[in-house]
């Protein structure tokens, strides 16, 4: 059983990896497929969140500060990409004899872009979560924190429209790494990077998840003192999941600008935040899928309902999100074990009954 | 060999002007069940808190030649000091192979964390065998009866390979004959190890301490054998006179604990 369940979730890994990878560029339209791109990064950043807060127990509601980093990142890129030698658009706009500022120059490389991709985030949370952690900051403060260090990046993005285009955003790419962004195929092979990006995050989490690190993560979770008096650091510990998430985020914020075509502070703030974190808790924090498919769930009604119906879609979304809480705290993914578990004894469930999709949700 | 004692020297603590323990000496050596015991408030749970450095406290903890006060906790435990606490505390969610794979994981090297456990390491077996829960296993610890997860505490500070075992009230709540069984345990665990005992079951204390320092306000009431201690008018004064009723019954033979102590209600 313990041996069985992790085989069973690579196979899932790999059915998913089909769907996505093969079946969907087959069947779906290019919007569609688009579409799919951008849940895939939403998802990518939810896979990170499952890993700080269904495992590690750190209430992460900024991730949007990282999810920007990567997207801001890419996005400066490809701007410079489509400006070619000169300076971009929006700038000129301002003040045609506007120099570029200095902190975009090093975003004309591509390596230098793709560094910064995976270091920014890397840096940014290492150092945040090392001065929290040992702090011993936790609960409902780091959440509060996470949430204002989002607040405050999305509000110096909106008011430095000049240097880094505002409310605005940055938009129009024309060109990623050389491809040519309107052609057809170039945005499936977009689309196919992102995906693959996901079912990478999601094998790096399932063997994160049955390896020892998986099992201490969730004893930090839920007694963090005891982990101490056993000989560990948890705030070691809890920094290694942070700086994940913050990394996944940050992957999802950089492949998101080339599908999406724009990226502005509405995507990074705290309503964009809570909206991954919502997308985590529907589909299960805890589990392996849950929070992937879950945050695609909520970007596929995003951009149904959302769009049909834009007032609606937000009360829908809070609504979704209480019910969630009020009777299935692990998400739609525990749905599954107890739905088993009932098929197997039906009527003898003993104490075991109650435990076992928490167990289930442990071993997976 | 200097590491086979553990020396308590004039261990101070104040919580915000409240002297919680004013001045608090013992020693605890290999070979002996040590005790410490006390009507509730008299600051034992606070002296084993003071020696792993959960609160700051002044005067010296020796174990063998070094210092333990005023070092982080993890620290601490790296020196081999390993405790227990009031209410059972073994990850719930884990099985008891994890809790104890987990408990003797600082052994190993940070990057063998990102395998999968293969097999059961010795030591956790040697642990399982002496505690009793070689068939528990695959149990999720949060089902483990109270005694069991005393138990599996215990047997967690095994595999950490702690050399002193400060256990705080470990038989609350158990029944006579769990009792027995732990009092046994920890006879042959004190062989190998420093074992320091917080207890106020006096029946408990009487089968199976070697030596006993009574605790009163945070004060060394007295210190000796069982007999000794028992003979003591002042250990009588507290626990038959001012202290009423409820720690008479405890003197007495089997008290039975309704539940679990929580630390607060102490
Ligand atoms: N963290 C704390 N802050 C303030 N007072 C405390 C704290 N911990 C313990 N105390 C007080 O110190 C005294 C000793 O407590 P404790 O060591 O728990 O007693 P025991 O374990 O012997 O029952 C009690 O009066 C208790 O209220
Ligand atoms: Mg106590």
């Amino acid at each position: 059983m313990t041996k069985l369940k992790p085989r069973l979730s690579l196979i899932g890994i790999g059915v998913f990896a089909v769907l996505l990878l093969v079946v969907a560029p087959l069947v779906l339209t290019d919007h569609w497929l688009s579409n799919l791109g951008k849940y895939c990064c939403w998802a990518i950043a939810a896979v990170g969140i499952g890993l700080a807060w269904g495992r590690g127990g750190m209430l992460v509601m900024g991730q949007g500060v990282f999810f920007a980093l990567g997207a801001y990142s890419m996005a400066m890129h490809l701007t410079l990409e489509t400006a070619g030698a000169g300076v971009p658009g929006f700038m000129v706009l301002y003040d045609p004899l506007a120099p570029l500022p200095a902190f975009w120059e090093p975003f004309r490389s591509a390596a230098f872009t793709l560094l910064a991709i995976v270091l920014l985030p890397v840096i940014v949370a290492g150092l945040l979560g090392y001065a929290l952690f040992k702090r011993r900051v936790k609960g409902a403060y780091f959440a509060i924190l996470s949430q204002a260090l989002a607040v405050a990046l999305a509000t110096l993005i909106s008011s430095t429209i000049r240097e880094t285009g505002g409310d605005t955003g940055l938009s129009d790419f024309k060109y990623f790494f050389g491809f040519v962004l309107e052609d057809p195929a170039n945005r499936v092979m977009v689309y196919l990077i992102a995906a693959a990006l996901l079912v990478v995050c999601l094998l790096v989490v399932w063997q994160l998840y049955r390896s020892r690190f998986g099992e201490l993560l969730v004893a930090t979770r839920d007694a963090e003192e005891r982990v101490r008096f056993l000989g560990y650091d948890p705030a070691t510990v809890k920094l290694v999941a942070f700086v994940l998430a913050a990394l996944m985020a940050s992957i999802g914020g950089a492949m998101f600008v080339p599908i999406v075509g724009i990226i502005t502070p509405a995507e990074i703030g705290a309503a964009a935040s809570i909206l991954m974190i919502a997308g985590v808790a529907f589909g299960g924090r805890a589990s392996l899928f849950g929070p992937a498919l879950g945050a695609m769930a909520v970007g596929w009604g995003q951009s149904s309902l959302g769009s049909a119906w834009p007032e609606g879609w937000t009360y829908i979304v809070g609504l979704l999100f209480i019910v969630v809480i009020l009777f299935l705290p692990k998400g739609l993914s525990s749905l599954l074990p107890r739905f088993t578990a009932a098929r197997r004894s039906p009527g003898e469930q003993p104490a075991a009954g109650t435990a076992a999709p928490e167990l289930e949700a442990v071993q997976s | 060999m200097t590491d086979a004692s553990l020396v308590v020297t004039d261990l101070r603590v104040e919580f915000s002007g409240f002297v919680a323990v004013g001045g608090v000496s013992f020693d605890a050596h290999l070979g002996e069940v040590r005790f410490l015991i006390g009507p509730n408030g008299a600051g034992k749970t606070t002296c084993i808190d003071a020696i792993t450095g959960l609160s700051r406290a002044t005067g010296s903890a020796r174990l063998g030649g070094r210092e333990l006060l005023g070092r982080p906790v993890h620290k601490i435990v790296r020196f081999g000091v390993g405790r227990t606490f009031q209410t059972a505390s073994v990850f719930d969610e884990l099985s008891v192979l994890q809790n104890l794979d987990i408990a003797a994981g600082r052994h190993r090297p940070a990057a063998s964390l990102l395998r999968t456990r293969r097999g059961v390491d010795a030591s956790i077996e040697q642990a399982l065998e002496e505690t009793g829960l070689a068939g528990e296993l695959a149990t999720p610890a949060g089902i483990l009866s109270h005694g069991q997860k005393q138990w599996l505490e215990i047997a967690m500070l095994l595999v950490q390979d702690a050399r002193v075992l400060l256990l705080d009230e470990p038989v609350a709540g158990m029944s006579q004959d769990e009792r027995t069984a732990t009092g046994g345990l920890l006879q042959r665990v004190a062989a190998k190890r420093i074992v320091l005992v917080v207890e106020h079951d006096m029946d408990f204390m009487r089968r199976f301490a070697t030596r006993v320092t009574v605790l009163h306000q945070g004060k060394v009431l007295s210190d000796g054998t069982v007999a000794e201690v028992q003979a003591d008018p002042k250990v009588q004064e507290v626990y038959l006179g001012t202290a009423g009723a409820a720690t008479t019954a405890a003197m007495s033979v089997v008290p039975e604990a309704a539940g679990t102590p929580q630390r607060k209600e102490d």
